[in-house]
């Protein structure tokens, strides 16, 4: 697994991917602190013209709390990228044959599967942990992190809420043939739980529950809200990869 | 020792039944010839072989182990040329070769040594990235990884089809060089591949096997014609009313193909004591037979 896993970075940095990605995240930490710095400044400049149109500017505190409520409102674009980005990474070699002369050297298609889901997994961290580390930076230089509540869980949420779709996405890429296919399957899946959300019975045990992290940060809600929806999450991600190790052995490719 | 037996294998595609109830046997170190139009179900049997697709009957065995669908052991003794090989575009053909003899489990010593040697043997820049290759290119990149981790038997599917003469040349060279350490089964449309470095043969057709053995086998097959050429037209003209299943060839000319009836005829031409200027026998091409079961 090893030799496919070195195949899988080498791929992810020759073909540009993940420096597309590492600048997107990267943008990402920056803008979370930049556009809650610049807001009130914004404000303040069009003020006098807002003034005129009868609509008047208070004064806007900018805290940790606004730097991390950017946050959460830059990491579903981000995930959102990623996906489509990952969205190719079995799909591709389904179309041009190129696991075939792999497979037909005896590699276990389990160990196939498993190196391209932990580099999916791996590249998830290590960009999501950037961005992250790049708003948190800031938030120390600025200001203090300890205004806003429970941060660090909040972080991990959103976190585990990616591993979960990128879950689905390795399931579906075993079983459809295209990219657009494992895309329509995971925003489907995405939906649907969103969906179900809104149901409050539903919404404490639902993934979609881990995009919430404002109400953390805020402090209406505490880290044991979010303990049913971390072990639906955790459970459903590993059926995703069970699943996916056992369509992936019957996958025609 | 056999190292592939096929018996009574078939596969089914919805409505078109690609194979029907298929058997033949690869004996150790030949190289064997599968040889079909295109769609007659030669890449299927080979998919079969390699447990890329799940048939709907019989049993496959390489190496004496049975073939299973999806995770098969028995790759571990195979090496594959795919009819369009497709590699890493953002590897070397060093790198690739490399990566190859990694996931076969080499020492990494012996993948080095290898693919020097393999790509020596193809004519290959080892520092070139596969991006740029050509589709002999990439052909010889792919005979050069199907032989890297000298497998027991090595499937190639079409290999010569899209090479140019040379490239054809070369190819069939490394695979008849290659029958000393392995088993070759190699399918093509190409009959004169086959007649050139193959000890055995079948013929797939309609998804049946119509014809199947070795090389020598099948030229004792081959149906001989007997030219004969007459002293007088008239003569001539005395056998073809005598004799209906003999054709006209020019003015005095006849041919005879059922050669088994060509002392009944010297017979008769002895009592009527005609003067024969020629009799010449002529084989037909191996090729001739291929297309004569193929109902060519």
């Amino acid at each position: 697994m090893r030799a496919f896993l070195k195949k899988e970075w080498m791929e992810a940095v020759r073909t540009g991917r993940l420096w597309i990605l590492l600048l997107v995240f990267a943008l990402f930490g920056i803008m979370n602190p930049a556009i809650a710095k610049l807001t009130p400044w914004m404000l303040e400049l069009m003020g006098e013209q807002l003034a005129g149109t009868g609509i008047r500017v208070g004064e806007i505190t900018v805290d940790a709390i606004t730097f991390w409520t950017q946050f959460y409102k830059n990491m579903p674009m981000a995930l959102i990228i990623f996906v489509l980005f990952g969205s190719g990474s079995f799909t591709v070699e389904y179309q041009r044959g190129t696991l075939i002369p792999v497979v037909t050297k005896g590699l276990s298609r389990r160990k196939v599967a498993a190196a391209k889901m932990i580099m999916l997994a791996g590249m998830w961290t290590a960009l999501y942990a950037i961005c992250a580390g790049i708003t948190y930076g800031y938030n120390v230089y600025f200001w203090d992190n300890g205004t806003a509540s429970s941060w660090a869980f909040g972080v991990f949420c959103f976190w585990l809420f990616g591993l979960w779709v990128i879950g689905w996405l390795v399931l579906f890429s075993t079983v459809v043939g295209s990219s657009t296919q494992v895309l329509l399957g995971t925003g489907a899946v995405v939906t649907g739980a969103y969906v179900l959300g809104l149901i409050p019975v539903c919404k404490k045990l639902l993934p979609a529950k881990l995009m919430g992290g404002l109400s953390l940060l805020q402090g209406m809600e505490k880290p044991g809200d979010f303990f049913g929806s971390i072990l639906t999450t955790c459970l459903t991600i590993l059926l995703c990869v069970l699943a996916a190790l056992i369509f992936f052995d019957r996958k025609k490719l | 020792m056999e190292m592939l037996t096929l018996s009574h294998v078939s596969k089914r595609f919805g409505e078109n039944q690609v194979l029907r109830d298929v058997s033949f046997s690869v004996p150790e170190h030949t190289i064997f010839g599968f040889v079909g139009k295109n769609g007659a179900g030669k890449t299927t049997a080979m998919k079969l072989i390699l447990g890329l697709l799940s048939s709907d009957g019989g049993t496959i065995l390489v190496g004496g182990q049975p073939v299973r669908y999806g995770n098969t052991a028995t790759n571990r003794m195979i090496g594959y040329l795919p009819d369009v090989p497709e590699f890493y575009s953002y590897m070397t053909s060093s790198e690739y070769l490399t990566f190859c003899g990694e996931i076969t489990g080499m020492e990494k010593k012996k993948t080095q040594e290898r693919r020097e040697e393999l790509l020596n043997l193809v004519g290959l820049n080892g520092n070139r990235r596969i991006r740029g290759f050509s589709r002999g290119m990439k052909q010889r990149l792919g005979i050069a990884q199907a032989l890297l981790h000298m497998p027991r038997l090595l499937i190639c599917d079409e290999p010569t089809s899209a090479l140019d003469p040379a490239g054809r040349k070369e190819l069939l060279d490394i695979l008849a060089a290659a029958r000393e350490k392995t088993t070759v089964l190699f399918s093509t449309h190409i009959l004169s591949d086959v007649e050139r470095i193959c000890d055995e043969a079948a013929v797939l057709h309609d998804g049946r096997i119509v014809l199947q053995g070795t090389l020598s086998q099948m030229k004792k097959m081959r149906r001989t014609a007997v030219e004969l050429e007459m002293e007088e037209m008239q003569d001539a003209a005395l056998l073809l009313a005598e004799f209906p299943f003999l054709q006209a060839q020019g003015r005095n000319g006849l041919i005879l193909k059922q050669a088994d009836r060509l002392p009944e005829l010297l017979s008769f031409m002895g009592e009527r004591k005609l003067s024969v200027l020629r009799i010449e026998h002529q084989e037909s091409a191996l090729e001739d037979l291929f297309l004569e079961v193929m109902g060519e």
